[in-house]
């Protein structure tokens, strides 16, 4: 029965593709915020990372994974090797089977990917009231205008205006498809004590755990772009050469030379 | 074709060689100094060697990337993650071929409009022009198959749309797809052909491109003139004069692509190809790549049935819009033939001109409309855009041969190019 199920959807799909069913709701642009990381010469803001990942650890982990993301990728955002094992070692994940083949656990190492929620997504979904809180580690990139979507979204929950049509469980943001989410709304003044003493405005988080998630969707973005300056003022001297070259090579073919007869 | 000249090396060891294998005669007579070519190219005609070295680009950069991807559902996703974070410079080479796709299609798109433009499907280059529309018919079928690869959700769902659309075959249709998918859907025997077909079509493409050079060969460049090598004086040789040349627009070329590689790199992709491929949950809008879409808006511009309403049906809405989609593209290889006018280059007829410059922009509106949810008026606009294309082919270009009051040609390229003496 599953084919059949499956040749129904692909054509369904089609048909829907083709005649032009469409029922997705929208959604307000977002916010747009002015990224240390935007721009060719765009870098990380170490600090604002470095907060970002505590709100990671302390508020979004306890539903959204990072399946991504290893201990070690924290010595990017500027995190030094014991920082990184101490870090690694509140943290316990599966090890190797015993000698009697029984399953152990361990703490975790700089190597380990950070560790998943939830064991499942049916278990994720069972404790998120149906809802499962999707993993983290690319949702920048996986979302048009991810970074300021983030940003938007985290900060933009409030009371559904008269005649919003809000069902049961879920929660009024006009950022999300549809303007309504699952998730409540997770930062709060204060729900966070800064290590580096700055004060934890909702905004604050927001932003900062961007930078995080910014870093983690893409690791390369300060090296894409370091590399990137180089590539283009080499080719940029490089095709001023070769156009000189070119000048200096036709200038007999434009004075008319005749190369095949006398 | 111009007389084939024997490269004597001085080297004894290299002249052996050369005896036995004439590899530098040929690279002389194809591309060097021993290439008698039009003088007055013009820029447009730096993109034949700028797709060959997009093609070149492509099929390095996948060469690596498969040495580290798994074709596999399950571990797809993750092997390509697994490249962009753990594999030296292995976002480097993944956005260099993600974005190097885009700019070959970019390449071959501008030359086959230079080719529609200066008339370069007439004779004697017919079968030098249809070689090239089955390269673009390979490129298009690389390109989809590899967009699968990464098993993102428009992998999976753009896949599921495009196999889908050969059911409308009539009798074999389904088994069509069944062959395609490997299966009963869109599943790991599919993702694994494709990735098989993906590694070997490029080379298929480099065996055409091969035919494509060798037929240009025997009926040598055209120009923008359109008209015959006629002397000496209207040639000069390839090398030095037009591989600087197109090195220079190489130049030019790699610093756009450089700067989407390390700047933009997912500005030609779609976002929802980072979230893994999941069977359950359909996007918002599946959106082919962009350099599908004016195609995907003609498929989904034909949406009626050929027949008469009420009284008989000869092909269902969907099987006509597939056909039309394929006729867009084949439509080219009859092109020697709807267009018959004896004046090749579009610079010499006014008329044609216009609809030409019409043409191009139909495309644009159809690549537009292709990625617009058909809503409101889109579908209608979409019918439009699909009637002009279709009309500039088998209307058009057919009765201009005909009415076309052309200009008069010049004498020689030499006496239209050059100054005269003082």
């Amino acid at each position: 029965m599953k084919f059949i199920k499956n040749i129904t959807v692909a054509l369904g799909l089609s048909v829907m593709a083709l005649s032009g069913a469409s029922a997705a709701g929208t959604a307000e642009h977002p916010l747009q915020v002015d990224w240390s990381f935007n721009g060719p010469l765009g870098k990380f803001d170490l600090a604002a990372a470095q907060r970002g990942w505590q709100v990671y650890k302390q508020v979004c982990s306890s539903c959204h994974g990072l399946k991504y993301f290893r201990f070690r990728n924290l010595a990017d955002i500027g995190y030094d090797e014991a920082q990184i094992k101490a870090m690694a070692a509140e943290y316990e994940v599966a090890g190797e089977v015993d000698e009697y083949g029984d399953e152990t656990v361990r703490s975790a190492l700089p190597q380990d990917v950070f560790p998943a929620p939830f064991a499942n997504d049916n278990a994720a979904r069972s404790a998120n009231g149906g809802a499962l809180p999707p993993d983290l580690s690319l949702m920048i990139k996986a979302r048009h205008d991810g970074a300021n979507y983030m940003f938007s979204l985290l900060t933009g929950y409030g009371d559904a205006p008269a005649g919003f049509d809000l069902s049961e469980g879920m929660n009024y943001n006009p950022y999300f498809k549809g303007g309504q989410i699952a998730m409540v709304e997770p930062l709060a003044e204060g729900l966070v004590e800064y290590e580096d003493g700055t004060p934890a405005t909702p905004e604050q988080m927001a932003k900062d755990v961007v930078q995080f998630l910014q870093y983690v969707a893409e690791p390369s973005l300060e090296a894409r772009h370091e590399m990137g300056i180089k590539v283009l003022l080499f080719l940029l001297v490089l095709t001023i050469l070769l156009y000189i070259s070119m000048k200096i090579i036709w200038k007999p073919v434009k004075a008319g030379k005749n190369f095949y007869e006398k | 074709m111009a007389e084939w000249e024997v490269v004597k090396p001085k080297n004894k060891a290299v002249g052996w060689f050369e005896e036995r294998l004439p590899v530098l005669s040929l690279v002389n007579n194809v591309v060097g100094p021993a290439t008698p070519t039009p003088r007055n190219l013009n820029y447009f005609w730096n993109f034949g060697s700028l797709a060959g070295l997009m093609l070149v680009i492509q099929i390095i950069s996948g060469v690596v990337l498969a040495m580290h991807y798994a074709a596999t559902t399950g571990l797809a996703f993750d092997s390509v993650e697994r490249i962009m974070r753990d594999v030296n410079y292995g976002w480097l080479i993944r956005y260099m071929h993600a974005n190097g796709a885009s700019f070959f299609f970019i390449a071959v798109y501008i030359h086959i409009f230079r080719g529609l433009y200066f008339g370069s499907y007439k004779a004697p280059r017919e079968v030098l022009w249809m070689l090239g529309v089955v390269i673009f018919l390979l490129m298009m079928a690389t390109a989809f198959m590899g967009y699968v690869l990464p098993w993102g959700q428009m992998s999976f769902w753009g896949a599921t749309v495009i196999t889908s659309l050969f059911s409308a075959i009539p009798v074999v249709g389904e088994s069509i797809v069944q062959l395609l998918w490997g299966g009963f859907s869109v599943d790991n025997p599919t993702l694994n052909r494709f990735f098989s077909l993906h590694y070997l079509l490029p080379f298929v493409i480099t065996g055409v491109v091969i035919l494509h050079i060798w037929a240009k060969k025997i009926s040598d460049s055209g120009n923008p003139l359109g008209i015959e090598v006629q002397s000496g004086a209207d040639q000069i040789p390839f090398h030095p004069f037009y591989t600087i040349k197109d090195a220079f627009g190489a130049g030019v070329f790699f610093f756009i692509l450089a700067a989407f590689i390390f700047f933009m790199p997912n500005a030609l992709g779609h976002p929802d190809n980072y979230i893994p491929a999941d069977s359950l949950v359909t996007p918002d809008s599946i959106v082919p790549e962009w350099y599908f879409l004016p195609f995907y808006a003609i498929l989904r511009s034909v949406d009626f049935p050929l027949g008469i309403p009420g009284v008989i049906e000869i092909l269902d809405a969907k099987l006509l819009g597939v056909i039309a989609m394929f006729a867009s593209i084949l439509v080219w290889l009859a092109l020697p033939w709807l267009d018959t006018s004896k004046v090749r280059s579009g610079n010499f007829r006014p008329m044609f001109k216009w609809f030409f410059a019409f043409l191009v922009v139909d495309m644009f509106i159809l690549m537009w409309l292709g990625a617009q949810k058909p809503e409101g008026n889109i579908p209608l606009y979409g019918k439009f855009a699909t009637l002009y294309y279709f009309a500039y082919f088998f209307v058009v270009l057919p009765v201009l041969s005909r009415k076309e009051k052309t200009l008069p040609l010049p004498d020689s390229i030499s006496s239209a190019v050059l100054k005269p003496a003082e």
